[in-house]
């Protein structure tokens, strides 16, 4: 077995692993931290796979910024799991039964997977002898570029929606005005006297 | 190859353009004191847009290579959209401005959702269809929980969420499968992909697919979200999604269906079946007993969905066309109905109990017999323009040889027809009560009677959309 | 024996091993000393003499602290999630750790000259964050965990500007390595280094890397007016002595990437001398002082006010600099100033 193959399986079974513990964990903040476990090993794949870009930005947006903003909520809330589990606990036969016949209807459809005549030919080609971040920015930018400009509205539409439904502009409280501190002149602020020994005011 | 895609794509880019620099502009101006300017401008936006793309457009053309399709069938879709959406903003700028809930977001976010729709109708290729998707549905999550300080706007708004996300999710597992199975995600490749036979992994794509589909237009057994996000969500925004979202989710359900698996309409004609039968008898009866009149338009919407989609489960250019045409009537009868339900107040308050039109018919005897022209168009009696709606699927089936689900649409259309009648019984007959005062805006008066002489004058020739209709139906199933 | 090296699976694996070494050692040995030039220069700035018992001026007071950490008694809060609470100081120390894999101190003296590298260093800097948030938590106690908390949304808030600062080298190199971004800025010594083309970023960077490292004055998480010493109250002993060094090693890293980014890496600034690992040496050690320096003569910021440097200061003008140099690069403003791929880097 070479180097690359135990890489592979190692990563695999983490990431399998990771993703098993996620679901069964007792504790929410465990559960995260096996998600984010299983980020890794994916991230871990990825670069095997020779995409080295894909796999750096899995682990910068998400185990650096959304697991943590998933952390940073399962810290603060104050839920008890083990109520809300036995809550699921009631459904749990029926979530089994409905499990257990898509997991069979999957292995009949992996199990006699067919592809299409000449499926081959109709793969996207290979953006030639570059490195995977160039020939990425090359599809991204070019070919792609509705479906990216797209994204981007989307990811407009979730924050111009984050922020219509939480931000309250409430009176009476105190805000801090940078500039207007900034700009205050000392000289019509405070007013120097110089008081002579011995005189007072 | 840039400048002509661009060309291509023009409106969808204006619009996108337009929702910017509106949302600029509103920031740094009066925030929600522009609101009410800004839901006029954006309605205007869409009228004229809506007039350019029906006006201008001809033939077909693909764009970034194969991804953006702008056919006859596409327009038709936009223009329905755009005239509808333009519709529901006018109509619902005097409720909420009443109620405070006129921000300036929620024009541009239905601006924003609408170039989703746009880009769903279009769609050539599966990455294309789920981004039209999401911008649509995220956009819609956000304005169903509009008003923050109601539990059930925010219910609505987070059960739409989840069980969207869920549809979404299946959705994308049929199309990863379907990918799979083809290797590329343009529909064109697809069906050349598919030929004229489906493999099992193939066929279980589909079916995924095609349950998200069924999701976004609400068709039984995945209607469950509709009722509640109808009554929770602020009734302007319940108007929008009966009516363009509708549009572009059965604009892309046809699109799909017959640009990527054409090849195969056997297969998928009987889900559609399925999903057609099953929505008319679940809206029919489910519907005889909600008291509140937006949960009865949320099964009323089933319903018709049910039978739009017995069009498309005809599997002919017939099918398609007529369940165009069926879209176009519903939606305006719709805006109608909605435009008289959001005047439904008492002192100020909304009302939507369908109790609370007791006698209505005394006290404003024109928008009475609006509605009743209304209702009666809904549940397809004859001499309205919803029975031409009805007629032209039940055609479109009989001709496809579909006897029994004519038969079953005709059992379930009875049944329905009760419900809607029912609320005709209160107007004219129920016992004498003060439920409803305040006045309507001249604006939706004015909605609801054209609407009302719509249903009435359009039985001479439907204003000519069956020939555009055929038009599209044409340039879709070849 | 060379073929023993790079042929088989053993050899390359003590290879490999020994690099580590070569990179690790050094390095360890070099941060006692540069504690003990934190302390000196603090010291100096207050006029007070710093550490000056142990060995000759004191040099060997970081070995004796050392020491000190290694011999104590580790104490477990009751309560604690015991697997998560020793994870945490290994977690911060070994990701401040395998960040210098890719630093090169020389051209071509680096573990792995991969591609992305940057963009490597970049993913670990923000993984260091787990280290705090889990310590924090795991402690089963109020004031690490409102440093955990605080360090959590403090180094999301500075990485995005950090993230954005690198992309503009990035556009302005061609290249995410950072031996093409070194070349990129050889030349004409220290005018071609990429501090005058990318000049007010070479502030921003340096800033947002104090807050990325939890230094002063942004040393909100473990404030020790507020917050007792924040996510490290509960830890003694070796975990400690870990989370120290693990957040030295990135102080540290911090330099090397400035040095790297901004100041011509191993580049000599002027051309009769010759380029060499000394003059990356040299550099790191400059930003070390400055860094030191900083410590010790600024007060520390509100949490409010940094969140508002970050969000509201850093990111448009980082973001703007980014839209800036995508223009200069492409319409090869002055000749390729800020697009060395033009110039033949």
């Amino acid at each position: 077995m070479s180097v690359a193959a135990i890489a592979f399986y190692c990563f695999a079974l983490t990431t399998v692993a990771g993703g098993l513990f996620t679901v069964v964990s007792r504790n929410p903040v465990h559960s995260v931290l096996w998600l984010i476990l299983s980020f890794l090993s994916s991230a871990g794949l990825f670069v095997l796979l020779g995409a080295e870009f894909i796999a750096m930005l899995l682990m910068i947006v998400y185990v650096g910024a959304v697991a943590v903003l998933f952390l940073f909520v399962v810290m603060m809330l104050d839920i008890d799991f083990a109520e809300l589990k036995a809550e699921m606990a009631k459904y749990m036969p029926l979530a089994l039964l409905i499990g257990v016949i898509i997991l069979l209807q999957l292995a009949m459809a992996y199990g006699s997977w067919a592809y299409s005549d000449g499926f081959e030919t109709r793969l996207a080609a290979p953006q030639g002898d570059m490195q995977n971040t160039a020939a990425l920015g090359l599809l991204v930018y070019d070919k792609y570029i509705m479906l990216f400009q797209l994204a981007g509205l989307i990811l407009l539409v979730a924050m111009i929606g984050a922020i219509v439904l939480t931000l309250r502009h409430r009176q009476n409280i105190k805000r801090q005005d940078v500039l207007a501190q900034l700009y205050r002149d000392p000289a019509k602020a405070m007013e120097l006297k110089d008081i002579k020994p011995g005189q007072g005011l | 190859m840039i400048s002509s895609d661009i060309q291509i794509v023009l409106p969808e880019i204006i619009l996108a353009l337009f929702a910017m620099g509106a949302l600029l502009g509103a920031v740094y101006t009066g925030k929600d004191k522009t609101a009410s300017f800004l839901t006029w401008l954006t309605a205007g936006v869409f009228l004229v847009l809506g007039a350019w793309i029906g006006l201008n457009g001809q033939g077909t053309q693909e764009a970034f290579g194969g991804m953006f399709i702008d056919d006859s069938f596409s327009r038709f879709a936009k223009v329905v959209i755009l005239f509808s959406a333009a519709a529901v903003l006018i109509v619902s700028i005097d409720y909420m401005a009443k109620r405070d809930l006129l921000r300036f977001e929620y024009p541009i976010l239905v601006a924003l959702a609408t170039v989703g729709m746009m880009v769903m109708v279009s769609a050539g290729d599966l990455m294309a269809l789920y981004m039209g998707l999401e911008l649509q549905s995220l956009a819609l999550y956000v304005v169903a929980s509009l008003r923050r300080d109601s539990a059930k706007s925010t219910e609505a708004g987070l059960k739409y969420f989840v069980l969207g996300a869920l549809s979404s999710g299946l959705l994308l597992y049929g199309a990863s499968l379907t990918y799979g199975f083809a290797g590329t995600t343009l529909f064109s490749g697809i069906l050349t992909a598919v030929g004229h036979d489906v493999s099992i992994g193939l066929l279980f794509g589909m079916v995924f697919m095609m349950s998200g589909f069924a999701f976004k237009v609400s068709a039984a057994p995945f209607h469950m979200w509709t009722p509640d996000v109808y009554e929770g969500s602020p009734t302007p925004v319940t108007a929008f999604f009966a009516t363009a979202p509708k549009v572009a989710a059965m604009g892309l359900f046809a699109r799909v269906v017959y640009d990527a698996f054409g090849g195969v309409v056997g297969d998928w004609q009987q889900i559609v079946m399925m999903l057609s039968i099953l929505s008319m008898f679940v809206g029919a009866i489910a519907a005889i007993g909600q008291t509140n009149i937006k949960r009865l338009m949320a099964y009323s919407s089933i319903a018709h969905m049910g039978f739009a989609l017995m069009g498309l489960a005809a599997g002919t250019a017939m099918g398609v066309e007529a369940m165009l045409v069926y879209m176009s009537i519903y939606v305006t009868m719709n805006i109608g109905t909605f435009a008289f339900i959001l005047s439904m107040e008492k002192d100020g308050k909304p009302v939507t109990e369908i109790k609370a039109l007791s006698m209505y018919s005394k006290k404003e005897p024109l928008k009475a017999l609006a509605l009743l022209v209304l209702m009666f168009s809904l549940a397809g009696v004859p001499p309205m323009l919803g029975f031409m709606g009805k007629l032209a699927v039940f055609r479109a089936a009989l001709e496809a040889d579909l006897v029994w689900l004519a038969v079953a649409a005709g059992i379930a259309s009875v049944i329905g027809a009760f419900y809607y009648l029912r609320v005709v019984y209160y107007m004219y007959f129920g016992e004498d009560s003060d439920a409803l005062d305040g006045t309507m805006s001249p604006v939706a008066w004015g909605m609801l009677v054209a609407s009302a002489v719509i249903m009435l004058v359009g039985i001479v020739n439907l204003f000519g959309i069956v020939p555009m209709a055929a038009e599209a139906a044409q340039a879709l199933v070849n | 024996m060379v073929e023993f090296f790079t042929t088989t699976n053993l050899g390359i694996l003590l290879l490999t091993v020994g690099q580590c070494l070569l990179v690790l050692v050094p390095l360890l040995v070099a941060l006692a000393f540069l504690m003990y030039a934190d302390r000196k220069v603090w010291a100096a700035v207050q006029m007070r003499k710093g550490p000056n018992i142990v060995g000759v001026f004191g040099l060997l007071q970081s070995f004796a602290d050392f020491i000190k950490y290694i011999v104590k008694e580790i104490v477990v809060p009751a309560g604690a999630d015991k697997f998560v609470f020793f994870l945490a100081p290994l977690i911060s120390f070994v990701m401040a750790v395998i960040a210098w894999a890719v630093i090169p101190f020389n051209d071509g003296w680096v573990l792995a000259d991969i591609n992305v590298a940057i963009l490597y260093v970049f993913a670990i800097s923000s993984l260091e964050v787990y280290g705090v948030i889990m310590g924090g938590w795991a402690s089963n106690s109020k004031y690490p965990f409102l440093g955990s908390l605080r360090s959590a949304a403090q180094m999301i808030s500075y990485e995005v500007s950090i993230g954005l600062i690198i992309i503009g080298v990035i556009i302005s190199t061609g290249s995410m390595n950072f031996g093409d971004i070194v070349r990129a800025q050889d030349g004409y010594g220290i005018l071609s280094w990429y501090f005058i083309p990318h000049f007010p970023m070479l502030f921003l960077f340096f800033i947002s890397a104090l807050a990325e490292t939890n230094r002063p004055p942004f040393d909100l998480p473990e404030a020790e007016s507020e917050l007792v010493a924040g996510y490290q109250v509960e830890y003694s002993s070796t975990p400690f002595l870990l989370f120290m060094i693990g957040e030295l090693t990135a102080v540290v890293l911090m330099c090397a990437l400035v040095s790297l980014l901004f100041l011509g890496g191993w580049l000599s600034p002027v051309e009769f001398l010759p380029d060499g690992i000394l003059w990356m040496v040299a550099k790191m050690v400059f930003c070390f002082f400055i860094f030191a320096m900083v410590k010790a003569i600024t007060p520390r910021y509100r949490y409010d006010q940094l969140m508002r440097l970050g969000w509201k200061v850093f990111l448009p003008m980082s973001l703007a600099w980014v839209v800036l140099v995508s223009f200069l690069a492409k319409f090869e403003v002055l000749g390729g100033f800020w697009a060395r791929w033009v110039i033949g880097g």
